[in-house]
């Protein structure tokens, strides 16, 4: 660039070489994260890729990488395609449900767990993380029958409860971790002002764990939104199937369309990766601040 | 400002200092504040878990659920019996075994290569970070296709390199599909491992490594010596909760093989899954669960054991 001045190819050439001044040294911490980096994102690029790889160039796609006729008819029919979008929808809203009531109840039960002292704290506090530990396939079987018992099975509403419940033990930790970096002197001035003890909370707790609100919401979402075992287990109509449902399904199907599926694998991924993206640096202190406390 | 002390502090105050300053009769806000967590998880964890233990001693079947009869702790029996059960419990051991030891050993690499000195860290480990926010199904979906037999990418690579040559189906062959399933999960999971235990080292004091450098120690020694004890509280609390986590883990096997070929990678909750779901026999799952629980709680009680008696001394 600075030596645009002179015209001849050759006298550029020239003047580059005796001027080094830049020392790019690589050192190999950065080709390991490259690698690692590589490794990590490579599966996920391929997924893409093959997204929108035509059928016909499958048998040559992995010596080829990219496609000769990159096409997006994988992502056209998705989006003609009514189970995909009743799945995506079904998804949808039982996140949305599963984030709302979560993230109020983890709000409530986080900021009490953090603000009062009383009997029974350290049960309901110790409880629900060992609750937590209880093998999914233990609560499987029992959850079935309560579930068919109230009417809940194949229904949206019956998952969002269930996934309510199992995010909500680490979500309530994860609120009760912000909730204790608030200065009581907060509240305390207005408990003075003359704000009842649910006002203090609405007005003054509520607004000041907005960030930790929007991990908990992330959290609950990502859950809900990648949650496979119960999907697969309390659904058995497109009236409640959940997209990890849906790809399973046509993972299973005899003869698989791999550009479709991919791009329903990529659709599907989308939503997750903003999410985490957005909210991972608080997810991850909320994740590592127990664990280096001891 | 310059008054004198009063002979008893204001009451206000006063309160803030040894004590909380809600009294008792706060009391029913928090607990109504509470209440629909609670509910919640007794109603959908709680109740279901105890309700387990109940049908375990029943041959409770799905199919005809009023025809419940108390059989005691025949189910156990039965399962204690059978070679499935034996062979679904080793599996699980080498499974945990494999997928949490691959993950601590390449997560403790992977700590140390984000705790040198890095431009954007904090972004590589959000990066690093996204297959563990990714859905078993999506890990499963990729990997089916990459492992493909005939197209997959991965078997084009080793046949380039020449350490493959001929078809290779990893997850059709008896020998391969555990060991397979388990690097999926280590790729999976290695990042958490890598940001529990980068947290962990960022707290080690520089001070003291620096120290041990000025006595001559190598970087090596002062990583087994000085650091490793350090972050070891970090270490094992990590690892049990993978422990527990990875053996409860079965979704990504029943995606992708199923426990199949020929029941090589059937672990101890796929067999109590597909008991509940393709036999029908909720006794018999519920059975199988407990036992599950039971196995679980070993280390979960062991690092309890190691804390407390660490506290003591």
């Amino acid at each position: 660039m600075s030596t645009t001045s002179t015209p001849n190819m050759l006298a550029r050439e020239k003047t580059r070489v005796p001027q080094p001044k830049k020392k790019i040294r690589i050192r190999p911490v950065y080709l390991l994260i490259v690698l690692w980096l590589i490794g990590v994102l490579g599966p996920y690029a391929w997924m893409f890729i093959t997204s929108i790889t035509p059928p016909e160039e499958m048998v040559e796609s992995a010596a080829r990488i990219w496609p000769r006729h990159a096409n997006l008819k994988a992502y056209e029919y998705l989006a003609s395609n009514h189970k995909f979008i009743e799945y995506a929808i079904n998804s949808a809203l039982v996140a949305v449900g599963t984030v709302i009531v979560t993230t109020t109840l983890a709000l409530l039960a986080g900021t009490v767990l953090s603000r009062y002292r009383f009997k029974g704290r350290k049960f309901v506090l110790f409880g629900t993380l060992l609750l937590q530990l209880f093998p999914t396939v233990l609560m499987i079987v029992p959850l079935y029958i309560e579930m068919r018992t109230f009417g809940l099975l194949d229904t949206k509403r019956g998952l969002m409860i269930v996934y309510t419940a199992f995010s909500l033990s680490f979500s309530t930790w994860l609120m009760k971790g912000y909730v204790d970096h608030i200065p009581k002197e907060i509240e305390e001035a207005a408990l003075i002002d003359g704000c009842s003890r649910f006002q203090t909370f609405l007005y003054v707790i509520v607004p000041l764990t907005k960030p930790g609100i929007a991990a908990v919401a992330t959290f609950s979402f990502i859950y809900s939104w990648n949650e496979f075992i119960y999907a697969l287990t309390f659904t058995h109509s497109d009236v409640a199937r959940t997209i990890p449902v849906g790809l399973r399904l046509f993972i299973g199907e005899s003869s698989i369309n791999w550009q479709y599926i991919t791009a329903a694998g990529v659709l599907a991924v989308i939503p997750v990766l903003v999410g985490f993206m957005l909210a991972q640096r608080s997810l991850i202190a909320g994740l590592t601040a127990g664990a280096v406390k001891g | 400002m310059t008054r004198a002390v009063p002979p008893f502090s204001p009451p206000v105050v006063s309160t803030t200092q040894d004590r909380p300053f809600w009294r008792m009769k706060d009391l029913p806000t928090h607990w109504l504040m509470l209440a629909p967590a609670l509910i919640v998880v007794s109603g959908l964890i709680l109740y279901p878990a105890i309700n387990a233990v109940w049908l375990a001693l029943t041959d409770t079947n799905i199919l005809d659920l009023a025809d419940q009869k108390f059989v005691g702790l025949y189910n156990f029996e039965e399962a204690l019996k059978s070679d499935s059960f034996w062979l679904s419990l080793l599996h699980l051991m080498i499974w945990v075994i494999g997928c949490v030891g691959g993950q601590l050993i390449f997560g403790m690499i992977g700590a140390n290569i984000l705790n040198q000195k890095v431009r954007g860290r904090a972004m590589i480990r959000g990066v690093v970070l996204v297959p563990w926010a990714t859905a078993s199904i999506l890990v499963a979906l990729m990997w089916l296709w990459m492992l493909n037999p005939n197209f997959g990418i991965v078997n084009h690579y080793l046949r380039v390199i020449g350490l493959l040559n001929g078809p290779q189906d990893w997850l059709g062959d008896p020998m391969t599909a555990l060991p397979t399933l388990i690097l999926i999960d280590v790729w999976q999971g290695v990042a958490f491992f890598s940001v529990m235990l980068l947290a962990a080292l960022q707290s080690v004091p520089k001070e003291m490594l620096e120290a041990a450098k000025i006595d001559g120690a190598s970087p090596w020694q002062s990583f087994w010596r000085l650091t490793l004890p350090y972050i070891m509280p970090t270490v094992l609390i990590t690892v049990v909760l993978r422990v527990v986590w990875t053996a409860n883990y079965f979704d990504l096997i029943l995606v992708v093989t199923n426990g199949g070929p020929a029941n090589s990678t059937l672990t101890l909750p796929l067999h109590a899954y597909s008991t509940a779901y393709q036999d029908f026999d909720f006794g018999m799952a519920a059975a199988l669960g407990i036992i599950q629980a039971v196995i679980l709680a070993v280390p979960v009680i062991a690092y309890v054991r190691h804390v407390l008696k660490k506290e003591a001394a």
